[in-house]
């Protein structure tokens, strides 16, 4: 059904019940994410693209859009909110950009740059994570993990359906592992599935490092919000 | 392949969504989950072994590595540590022979730390297999810790008098029920179940929820949200099956009423389930059960099968052609389980993760299936409502809070125990009723509700529009050092929340420093405007209730007793946060500077 909303105070045509975060892409409006896939299943996790909706927030990957919807990305709270839950990620892991592999193609960077981050506002605290090499092809860097479980939720071996990646524990003690024989079976493709999909530098392909220079990177070349807009594949 | 867990496999049809219950029987049978253990389970439900490690390590009470002959979990509570937790505490170190967090040389005795095990009128209390013992001191635990070292099973020694562990007397010989008055609604004795059932199938199951709906009801767990349309939703709702779900996994610190409801009108609880399932025409029925209520778990199985034996459930119940059943689910060890969707995730074998709404539980729930989950007070109270009429429910109460509402009152007070209420009552009136003296604050609702001052709000009424209360009222004297129980409130959060959001994950630690800075002496101005921003971040955007809640014990506390904040914080002394601490800063720079030399020495 065809419906109408407001994003900004612009007037939007919309099918009910499409998903938010897609259809303010659809119409120019960039809202960040550092979970949320297009056309995959809503993850919900990393709550970087919480918008107001007819005056409360919430994350705009888990809401279908309805008639009459009042939205407001702009809104100065809700964009320091959003803000606030990039910078929360920086200082919960270790994230060091000039020495990261994944640097100029890293999706938390890349959403740094877009709200304007300098410094996290929270209190940097240095957390001591063990490095996961066991698995032939990919270093899992447990440092710059963000538990958004893209890798949890979306690599999967191919013949029985398990999961490859898994996360153990909970809260503050919560760990991305990876499955060392199934990992082992993973084809060249999957692995750097696996290793694109990682917003961050965590899941990392062995045997590949820094493999453009500067000014060549993915994000130098295209922005993560004009490839967001064009709907492109992140 | 070993026999056991290959009957444990067959007993659970080798379901992985009956993963809990399979970890459970296994734990139940070793002791422990081994790796091994793990590896069969793996082959036989088509899970990766990692797969199955996410599920044992969320939940607080599966072990994989021997944790002692017998495992002892001791509550760490704000009550329990008004009440000599520590003393208990170092009586038990001292008789096992071992420090908390591990075992004891000869391998007999592990002891572990936990949160609530809803006690709260009883406590220090703890854990030992599946029984609890309350009301402890160092004498109580020597004794107790005597006779599990002369080989005494620990039901022997909670139950001497050998109670069959079905009855009532069982569970009365181990915990104390603890109602403390006579309410309106609930507690009826001599309720003729079969008359009663036989009467309400005699109705349209419309009729039902209009009887549901004219009562007003809202869900007894603390959302309030109204019973009557959940219902209706539910039958509206479209699905191949339909479940009813009651959510008796009472994890809220101070909460002990479905305890004692479960104990003395668990049948109250069963007949509002069957009307539930009748009105939304569902065949199953769950009690997910918090593990901590291990002991309820024989009694109520026997009070399942008397319904049964006396065709109240099964198959054609009384003749109605309604088909309905109800099984119990146990929890493992989850705070987070209380919300309806992570239990949801728990009954199908998985992590207690709260799930992306919508879809709601009304929608797709357990195995995708339309699914009402409500409060063990909720089904209890239905039953009175089928019984006597929407009307005479409505009549209890306030206009918007209609009905009683059972209070879990623990803390500073006379006489600790369950209360029933007409909602409307001043938190005045209730502080006299249980016999609080100097009481100078009132904790309502447990650490995710709020923090409210007798001298400030003694006058407001506990009510939905008012002071909305899930039932927990945790009582703090002036003699109490209110800032320490924030601390442990934010403390509890950081250990219970699951971790999935950014937000509550992270704020929550970020929170918890906070309160333990200001605590310290070490805080300023800033750190107490940056708990009111980053409390209002999480309430905002944080998944679940877990998280939109748990910066509350800091907030309310701020708001209502801004003193105990003012007079903690430090004037800065030099152009350095008070919480910058030079010393530490620097204090390593000694040790790295030898290290270093040595390094480049070799």
């Amino acid at each position: 059904m065809s419906i109408s909303i407001t994003i900004d105070g612009k007037e939007i045509e919309t099918e009910e019940g499409e998903t938010l975060i897609d259809v303010a892409a659809d119409n120019g409006v960039y809202i960040p994410s550092l979970c949320y896939m297009r056309g995959k299943p809503c993850l919900g996790t990393c709550r970087v693209c919480s918008v107001k909706v007819n005056g409360n927030v919430m994350a705009s990957c888990t809401v279908p859009v309805a008639d009459g919807m009042e939205v407001s990305v702009a809104d100065p709270e809700v964009a320091d909110m959003r803000k606030a839950l990039v910078e929360i990620n920086f200082s919960e892991g270790n994230h060091n950009c000039p020495s990261c592999e994944k640097s100029g193609r890293c999706e938390l960077q890349a959403v740094g740059y877009e709200v304007e981050m300098m410094a996290s506002r929270f209190p940097y605290r240095f957390p001591v994570r063990t490095r996961d090499h066991a698995s032939e092809h990919i270093f899992l860097e447990r440092d710059r993990c963000i538990f958004c479980q893209r890798c949890v939720e979306f690599i999967r071996d191919k013949e029985t359906g398990q999961k490859i990646f898994t996360i153990s524990e909970r809260g503050t003690g919560a760990q991305i592992d990876i499955d060392e024989e199934l990992a082992n079976k993973m084809t060249p493709e999957q692995v750097t599935e696996a290793a694109e999909m990682c917003p961050v530098g965590c899941i990392i392909e062995k045997g590949l490092g820094y493999n453009d220079p500067m000014g060549k990177r993915k994000f130098d070349i295209k922005s993560l919000r004009q490839r967001t807009l064009e709907g492109e594949e992140v | 392949m070993d026999q056991k867990l290959n009957d444990i496999l067959l007993q659970n049809n080798s379901d992985k969504t009956r993963l809990i219950n399979i970890l459970w029987d296994i734990q139940r049978q070793y002791g422990y989950i081994s790796r091994e253990a793990v590896a069969q389970l793996s082959e036989a439900l088509n899970l990766s072994p990692m797969d199955i490690a996410e599920t044992i390590s969320f939940y607080h009470f599966y072990r994989t590595k021997p944790f002692g002959e017998h495992t002892i979990y001791l509550c760490d509570s704000a009550i329990g540590r008004m009440n000599g937790y520590q003393a208990v505490r170092d009586a038990l170190e001292q008789e096992a022979a071992t420090g908390f967090g591990a075992v004891s040389a000869d391998e007999r005795f592990g002891l572990a730390d936990t949160n609530c095990i809803g006690l709260s009128d009883q406590e220090p209390a703890m854990m030992v297999g599946d029984v609890v013992f309350t009301r402890l001191t160092p004498a109580k635990v020597a004794s107790i810790m005597a006779d599990l070292k002369a080989g005494k099973a620990p039901a022997d020694i909670a139950n001497p008098q050998g109670h069959d562990s079905h009855t009532l007397a069982y569970v009365e010989s181990i915990v104390e029920t603890g109602i403390q008055n006579e309410g309106a609604v609930l507690f009826q004795p001599g309720r003729d179940y079969k008359a009663l059932l036989q009467s309400g199938l005699g109705q349209h199951p419309d009729e039902i929820i209009d009887d549901v709906t004219v009562s007003n009801i809202r869900g007894r767990g603390g959302a309030g949200f109204p019973t009557g349309l959940k219902w209706r939703l539910g039958r509206e709702a479209e699905g191949a099956e339909k479940y009813i779900i009651c959510n008796a996994d009472e994890g809220e610190p101070g909460t002990f009423k479905d305890r004692v409801l479960l104990t003395r009108s668990p049948k109250d609880v069963l007949l509002g389930m069957i009307y539930g399932g009748y009105a939304i025409e569902s065949r199953f029925g769950i009690i997910y059960l918090r593990a901590e209520y291990w002991y309820l778990k024989d009694y109520l199985e026997r009070q399942i099968q008397d319904f049964r034996n006396d065709g109240l459930l099964g198959t054609d119940i009384l003749g109605s052609g309604f088909d309905f059943d109800i099984r119990i689910q146990m929890g493992a060890g989850a705070y987070i389980c209380g919300d309806e969707t992570s239990l949801i995730e728990s009954c199908e074998g998985k992590r207690g993760t709260p799930r992306i709404k919508p879809p709601y539980p009304i929608q797709q729930g357990y195995l995708g299936m339309p699914t009402i989950v409500n409060n063990v007070e909720t089904y209890a109270c239905i039953s009175q409502i089928i019984e006597k009429g929407g009307r005479w429910f409505a009549d209890i109460g306030t206009e918007d809070s209609t009905g009683t509402r059972l209070l879990s009152v623990s803390g500073d007070c006379a006489r600790p125990g369950i209360y029933e209420i007409e909602w409307g009552m001043t938190l005045n009136e209730v502080l006299d009723m249980v016999g609080a003296k100097k009481p100078m604050a009132v904790q309502i609702s447990g650490p995710s509700g709020e923090c409210v001052s007798v001298a400030k709000d003694g006058d407001r009424e506990i009510c939905y529009s008012d002071l909305s209360c899930n039932g927990s009222l945790m009582i703090f004297d002036e003699s109490r050092d209110l800032l320490d129980i924030v601390r442990q409130f934010m403390h509890f959060f950081v250990e219970e929340s699951c971790g999935i959001c950014t937000p509550c994950r992270a704020g929550g630690v970020d929170m918890r420093t906070k309160i333990e800075r200001v605590i310290d002496g070490r805080a300023c101005q800033q750190d107490l405007d940056e708990c009111v921003e980053w409390g209002a971040l999480m309430r905002a955007t944080s998944r679940c209730g877990l998280g939109t809640t748990a910066a509350k014990p800091i907030l309310t506390t701020l708001d209502k007793f801004p003193e105990l904040y003012q007079a903690k914080l430090s004037e800065a002394k030099h152009a350095l946060l008070a919480s910058f601490d030079l010393e530490q800063a620097v204090g390593e720079y000694d040790y790295a500077f030898k290290a270093l030399v040595e390094e480049a020495s070799k």
